[in-house]
C-alpha cells in the first residue's frame, strides 16, 4: 500500500513540475531518474553483492540500443496507449541487457576483485567498439530520430509529453528501488551480502556463491538496461560515445559517494551528481574560464576525504529518522 | 567543521544555480561545443572564430542598437550534454539563434530540440547530409560529406592520375567515416581502385600497424579523412615506413598545427578546404589579419567557418523586421551570394550551404592554392 | 613476410611503451592495492614539464643527449612531485578508508589534472621537442629497425631490472614487500610504512616521467587528455601480466602491443580494441589472476 502512495504522491509532484518548470529543468529531472537507475542497479552488484564492475555502460548500451532500434520496428502506439508501448520497449531493452549481462557473468564471475573490474571494462568497450561498427544503428553517426513520447489529447486537457515520459520513468524507479530493497531483506539477497561479506564462509554455509554472483549481475544489467531504453527515447538520440568508460565510472561514483549497499544514499548521489556539472555552469560568468570540471573533480576528492564511508556509509535515510525518533522517545 | 564544510558543498551548487540573469537591451546568441574533454580542441577553435564576428559587429554599434551577447556552453563533447545544454539554452537563456556544433553527431542530437522549439541552428563544420534534414530550422555554413568526397575522388583521378588509392579512416568520427564513403563511392565510379581501407579511433597515436598494411599494396595515394591533430602523427609515421604515396585529406586537416606536428612528412600533401593561405580575396585577407591580432596565431579551419557562420547569422539578423526566432530563419534561408572569408555562400532550399572547395597543397605552415573545384 | 617482421617491431615498439607506463601502475598497485587511475595523468604533466622546460631553455629544435638528460630530469621530478603531492594530501587520508573511495578519490584526482590542464595549458595539441635524431640501426628488404624503437625497449627492460633490484635485493625493497604483505604488522616491525609508500609513489611517478619524454619522443604531439587511452591500455597490460608483479608488467605491455598489432595487421583494424580486450578477457578467464600473477588460494 505504502509504495503505491509513494508512487501516487511523486506522480502529483510531476504535474507540479509540468506547469511550473521549464524544459529544462524536466530534461535534468529525467536524466536524474535514469542515472538513479543506474546507480540503485549498481549497487546491487557493487555495493550489496560485493563485486566491482566497470561495464555498467555496456549494458545500458544494449538496453538503449535494443529500445531504440525496436521503436523503429514498431513504433509506438498513439494517445494513453503510448505508455504501453514504452514499457514493452523497456522491458525488452531490460531483458537484452540482462541477456549480455548473462553472457558477460557466467564465465567473468569467478574472477576476483580488480580482475573482475578489468574483464567488465573490457565486455563494456568490446560492447562500445561493436555498436561504433554497426552501421544498422548508425555507427559513428549515431542512431538518430527515436521516437519519444507524444502528448495525448484528451479533449481539451492535454497530457504533456513530459508527464508521459516522467511516468514511464517513474514507474521503473520506484520499481527499481523496491525490487532491490525487498530482494536484499529475503533468502536471495541474505545470499548476495553473504558474498560481500566472506565468500568462503558463504560457500561453507552452502550459499552457491556463483550462483548468487551471476543472479545479482543478470538483475542489475536488466535495469541498467531499462535505464538506456528510458534514455533513449528521452533524448531521442543515441551514439556509442555516450557508452563509454566515463559512464561507467560516472556509475561507481554515484554508488561510492552515496554509500556502498545504501539505496537512499545512491538516489541522493544521483541527483548530486546529475545537478552539480549543471549547476556550476553559471560559474564561468564570474571566473571568465570554464573551471566546472575543475571543481566538480575537486569536490569529489573532498567529499571522499570528509566522508570516507560515502554520504550515507551502508545506512539508509530512514535509519536516520528511525534512530531520531527512537532518541526522541528516550528522551521522553 | 567537518559536517559545515561538507552541507556547504553539497548545497552550495543548488545555490549557485539560483543566479539571476540579465536581460537587457541586448540580442543572445547561444553556442553549444566541445569546449572541454577529449574534442575541446575543435570547440574552442570554433569559439574563438565566433568571438572575433561578435566583438566585430559589437565594436560597430550591435545590430539597430542592440549588442550581441553570446552564450557559449559546453558540452565536453558528450550527445546527450548537446541536448541538454541547448534544451537549457532555449528555454533558460531565450536565445533567439543558435550556433553549433563541429561534430555532426552532437548536431543530430540538438537539432531536434532547437527544430521543435522553433529556434534556428546553424552550424558552422557539421559536414553530415543528415543534420539539416531535420527540419526547416537547421542550417549550414559549411559543404557537405558528399561534395568534399567528390572533390577529392575527383582530384586523384584527374589531377594526381591515381589508380589506387588507399583509406585511413578515423571510425570514432561520423565525419571521417561519412567522408571516406562517399570519396570511395566517387572514386570506384571514376574508375579507381580502393587497395586498401582501415581505421584508426581518434586520439590514438600509434598507426604503424595500419600503415604496414597500406604499405602492402602500395597505393598511388592515401587519403585520410580525420583531424590534424592525428594526421600530422599519421603522415610522420607512413614517411617513416617508407610510403611514398601522395597523401590527401579534407578540411578537418586544415590547422597550423598540421605541419607543426607533421613536419616535412606532410609537406606536398594534398586537401580540400575552403580558401587557401593565399587567397586574394580581401575578406580571407582581412580575417586572417583580424584573427592574428586577437589572438596572436594563424586561424584554423574551424575558426574560419565558425567566424563565416556567425557573420551571415548576423547578416540574417540585420535583415529581420523584427529580433525573433521565426523571422531570423526566414532571412537564413535566403541567403544568397554571401561574401565570407571562405568563399561566396549561397543557402539552396535543403538549407546546405552552396559553396565551392579549393585543392591545396601542404608547403610548410602556407597552403598553397592548387585549384578551385565548384559545386 | 616482411609485413610480418615489421608488424613485430612495431608491436614491441609499441608494447615497450605500454610496458614502461604499466610498471608504474603495478608498484602502486603492489603496495596498496590500489589502481592509480591518476598515473596515466601524471604521466600527462610529465610530458607537459619536458616541454616548458624545453621551450624555457630555448632547447625546443636542438636534438641530443643533452636535451634528453635536461627533459628526462625535469619531467621526473616534476612527476615525482606530483606524485608526491597526491599521495600526501589525497591518499594517506583515506589510508583506512575502503579500497572503491580511495579508487574514486584517484578518479577524482584523474579528472582534476585533466581538465586543470586544459584550463592551464589549453586544449590544444602541442608540439613536442625533437628529443634525439632517429636513425636507421639495421634493415633487411625494406623493413627498418630504428634507435627509437629500440631506446624505448631498452629503457623499459633496464627499469624493469632494476626496480626488480631493488624490491629484492636491498632493505628498502624488503621493506616494500613487507608494506605490502600487511601494513599494520610491517609497522610493528619498525618499518615506516608511509615512508616507504610515498618512496613507491615517488618511483611510480618518476617511471611516469621517463615514459612521458619516450612517448613524446616518438609521438611528438601532447595534449591534456594524452593520457587517457594510453593509460588505460598499459592498465590493461599490468593486469594481463598479473597486477602487482614488475615481470608481468612488461610481459604484459608487450603481449598487448603486439596483439594489437597482429589483429590490425591480420584481423581487421576496426575491432582492434575489441580484439585486444577478448584476448585480455580470454587469458584471464584461462589465468584469473594474470600471466605471472599468483593464484593465492584464499583461505579461511
Amino acid at each position: 500500500m505504502k509504495p503505491l502512495l509513494v508512487f501516487a504522491g511523486l506522480w502529483l509532484c510531476g504535474f507540479a513540475v509540468d506547469f511550473s518548470f521549464d524544459a529544462f529543468i524536466q530534461l535534468i529531472l529525467i536524466y536524474i531518474m535514469i542515472n538513479m537507475m543506474l546507480a540503485m542497479s549498481l549497487n546491487l552488484v557493487n555495493g550489496y553483492t560485493g563485486q566491482f564492475s566497470l561495464g555498467h555502460a555496456g549494458f545500458m548500451a544494449v538496453g538503449a540500443y535494443t529500445s531504440g532500434f525496436l521503436s523503429t520496428m514498431l513504433p509506438p502506439m498513439a494517445g494513453g496507449l503510448q505508455i504501453f508501448s514504452y514499457f514493452f520497449y523497456a522491458i525488452s531493452g531490460g531483458l537484452a541487457a540482462a541477456l549480455a549481462g548473462w553472457l558477460v557473468g557466467l564465465p567473468s564471475l569467478r574472477l576476483k576483485g580488480d580482475y573482475l573490474a578489468i574483464v567488465t571494462l573490457g565486455f563494456g568497450e568490446i560492447i562500445r567498439v561493436i555498436l561504433l561498427n554497426t552501421q544498422a544503428v548508425g555507427g559513428a553517426r549515431g542512431m538518430y530520430g527515436i521516437l519519444g513520447p507524444t502528448d495525448w489529447d484528451l479533449g481539451g486537457f492535454v497530457v504533456s509529453k513530459f508527464v508521459i515520459g516522467y511516468t514511464h520513468a517513474l514507474f521503473w524507479v520506484v520499481l527499481c528501488f523496491l525490487t532491490i530493497w525487498r530482494l536484499i531483506r529475503s533468502s536471495h539477497g541474505r545470499a548476495f551480502l553473504s558474498v560481500r561479506e566472506d565468500e568462503v564462509a558463504a560457500e561453507a554455509m552452502g550459499v552457491n556463491t556463483t550462483q548468487a554472483k551471476v543472479r545479482a549481475f543478470v538483475l542489475s544489467s536488466f535495469f541498467a538496461g531499462v535505464a538506456g531504453s528510458i534514455f533513449a527515447h528521452y533524448a531521442n538520440y543515441l551514439n556509442p560515445g555516450s557508452f563509454a568508460f566515463m559512464r561507467s565510472i560516472d556509475a561507481v561514483i554515484m554508488v561510492v559517494l552515496g554509500g556502498m549497499g545504501s539505496l537512499s544514499g545512491s538516489l541522493l548521489a544521483a541527483v548530486f551528481i546529475t545537478v552539480l556539472p549543471e549547476a556550476l555552469r553559471p560559474l564561468k560568468d564570474l571566473t571568465g574560464v570554464d573551471l566546472r570540471m575543475v571543481i566538480y573533480s575537486l569536490s569529489l576528492i573532498l567529499l571522499m576525504i570528509l566522508r570516507p564511508k560515502g554520504l550515507f556509509g551502508s545506512n539508509e535515510i530512514t535509519d536516520f529518522i528511525r534512530r531520531k525518533s527512537s532518541a526522541q522517545k528516550v528522551k521522553a | 567543521m567537518r559536517r559545515s564544510l561538507l552541507v556547504a558543498l553539497v548545497v552550495l551548487p543548488f545555490l549557485a544555480s539560483c543566479t539571476k540573469k540579465n536581460a537587457g537591451n541586448e540580442i543572445v546568441i547561444g553556442h553549444y561545443g566541445s569546449m572541454t574533454g577529449s574534442e575541446a580542441t575543435f570547440g574552442q577553435s570554433t569559439d574563438e572564430g565566433i568571438r572575433l564576428a561578435i566583438d566585430e559587429i559589437n565594436a560597430t554599434g550591435g545590430i539597430k542598437g542592440k549588442k550581441i551577447k553570446l552564450i557559449t556552453m559546453d558540452d565536453q563533447g558528450k550527445a546527450e550534454e548537446a541536448a541538454s545544454v541547448v534544451t537549457r539554452l532555449i528555454e533558460q537563456e531565450k536565445v533567439v539563434a543558435l550556433l553549433g556544433e563541429v561534430a555532426s553527431s552532437r548536431s543530430l542530437a540538438a537539432a531536434p530540440i532547437a527544430q521543435a522549439k522553433k529556434v534556428p541552428m546553424l552550424t558552422p563544420s557539421s559536414t553530415n547530409p543528415k543534420v539539416t534534414e531535420v527540419g526547416d530550422f537547421i542550417f549550414r555554413a559549411c559543404f557537405i560529406d558528399p561534395f568534399q568526397g567528390t572533390v577529392m575522388a575527383k582530384f586523384a583521378s584527374e589531377n594526381l592520375k591515381a589508380k589506387k588509392v588507399a583509406i585511413l579512416r578515423d571510425v570514432k568520427s561520423d565525419y571521417s567515416v561519412g567522408l571516406a564513403d562517399f570519396f570511395a563511392a566517387k572514386f570506384k565510379e571514376l574508375g579507381g581502385e580502393i587497395v586498401a581501407d582501415v581505421s584508426y579511433q581518434g586520439s590514438d597515436v600509434d598507426f604503424k600497424a595500419q600503415l604496414t598494411q597500406i604499405k602492402s599494396k602500395n597505393p598511388d595515394a592515401l587519403f585520410i579523412p580525420g583531424y590534424y591533430t592525428e594526421v600530422g602523427l599519421i603522415a610522420r609515421q607512413a614517411r617513416e615506413l617508407g610510403i611514398k604515396s601522395t597523401l590527401m585529406g579534407g578540411d578537418g586537416w586544415d590547422s597550423p598545427k598540421l605541419s607543426e606536428i607533421g613536419k616535412e612528412a606532410v609537406n606536398g600533401a594534398y586537401f580540400s578546404n575552403h580558401y587557401s593561405t593565399e587567397s586574394k580575396e580581401p575578406a580571407a585577407i582581412d580575417f586572417m589579419n583580424k584573427f592574428k591580432a586577437k589572438y596572436n596565431k594563424q586561424p584554423d579551419g574551424l575558426s574560419s567557418v565558425a567566424y563565416d557562420a556567425t557573420k551571415m547569422l548576423i547578416k540574417a539578423i540585420e535583415a529581420s523586421p523584427e529580433i525573433k526566432a521565426s523571422a531570423i530563419r526566414d532571412q537564413l534561408a535566403a541567403v544568397k551570394e554571401f561574401q565570407g572569408a571562405t568563399g561566396k555562400i549561397t543557402i539552396d532550399d535543403k538549407r546546405n550551404a552552396v559553396k565551392s572547395a579549393v585543392v591545396v597543397q601542404v608547403d610548410g605552415s602556407n597552403n598553397k592554392y592548387v585549384t578551385t573545384i565548384n559545386p | 613476410m616482411e609485413d610480418f617482421v615489421q608488424h613485430i617491431i612495431n608491436g614491441v615498439s609499441l608494447g615497450s611503451i605500454y610496458a614502461l607506463i604499466a610498471l608504474g601502475y603495478t608498484m602502486v598497485y603492489g603496495i596498496l592495492q590500489l589502481i592509480n587511475f591518476a598515473h596515466s595523468d601524471v604521466y600527462m604533466m610529465g610530458a607537459f614539464a619536458s616541454y616548458y622546460t624545453a621551450m624555457f631553455l630555448g632547447r625546443d629544435n636542438q636534438p641530443g643527449v643533452g636535451t634528453l638528460v635536461i627533459l628526462l630530469v625535469a619531467s621526473m621530478v616534476a612527476c615525482s612531485l606530483l606524485g608526491l603531492v597526491i599521495e600526501r594530501f589525497c591518499y594517506r587520508p583515506l589510508r583506512k578508508a575502503p579500497k572503491l573511495n580511495i579508487l574514486i578519490t584517484a578518479i577524482g584526482v584523474s579528472l582534476f589534472l585533466e581538465y586543470f590542464a586544459q584550463v592551464v595549458f589549453g586544449a590544444d595539441p602541442k608540439v613536442f621537442p625533437s628529443v634525439l635524431n632517429d636513425t636507421v640501426l639495421a634493415e633487411m628488404n625494406g623493413v627498418q629497425l630504428k634507435s627509437s624503437d629500440v631506446t624505448v625497449l631498452a629503457v623499459t627492460v633496464i627499469m624493469m631490472l632494476i626496480l626488480n633490484f631493488v624490491i629484492y635485493k636491498t632493505m628498502l625493497g624488503k621493506a616494500m614487500r613487507a608494506t605490502s604483505t600487511n601494513m599494520s604488522v610491517a609497522s610493528l616491525m619498525g618499518v615506516n610504512t608511509d615512508k616507504i609508500i610515498a618512496f613507491t609513489f615517488i618511483v611510480g611517478s618518476s617511471l611516469a616521467g621517463v615514459g612521458s619524454v619516450l612517448v613524446g619522443m616518438k609521438y611528438p604531439k601532447i595534449d591534456p587528455l594524452m593520457g587517457m587511452l594510453i593509460g588505460l591500455k598499459a592498465f590493461v597490460a599490468a593486469v594481463l601480466g598479473g597486477i602487482g608483479n614488475i615481470a608481468g608488467a612488461v610481459l604484459g605491455g608487450l603481449l598487448m602491443g603486439v596483439s594489437e598489432e597482429m589483429v590490425v595487421g591480420y584481423l581487421s583494424s576496426t575491432y582492434r580494441d575489441a580484439f585486444a580486450f577478448g584476448i585480455l578477457i580470454v587469458i584471464l578467464i584461462f589465468r584469473p589472476s594474470g600471466l605471472l600473477g599468483k593464484n593465492s588460494v584464499e583461505k579461511v
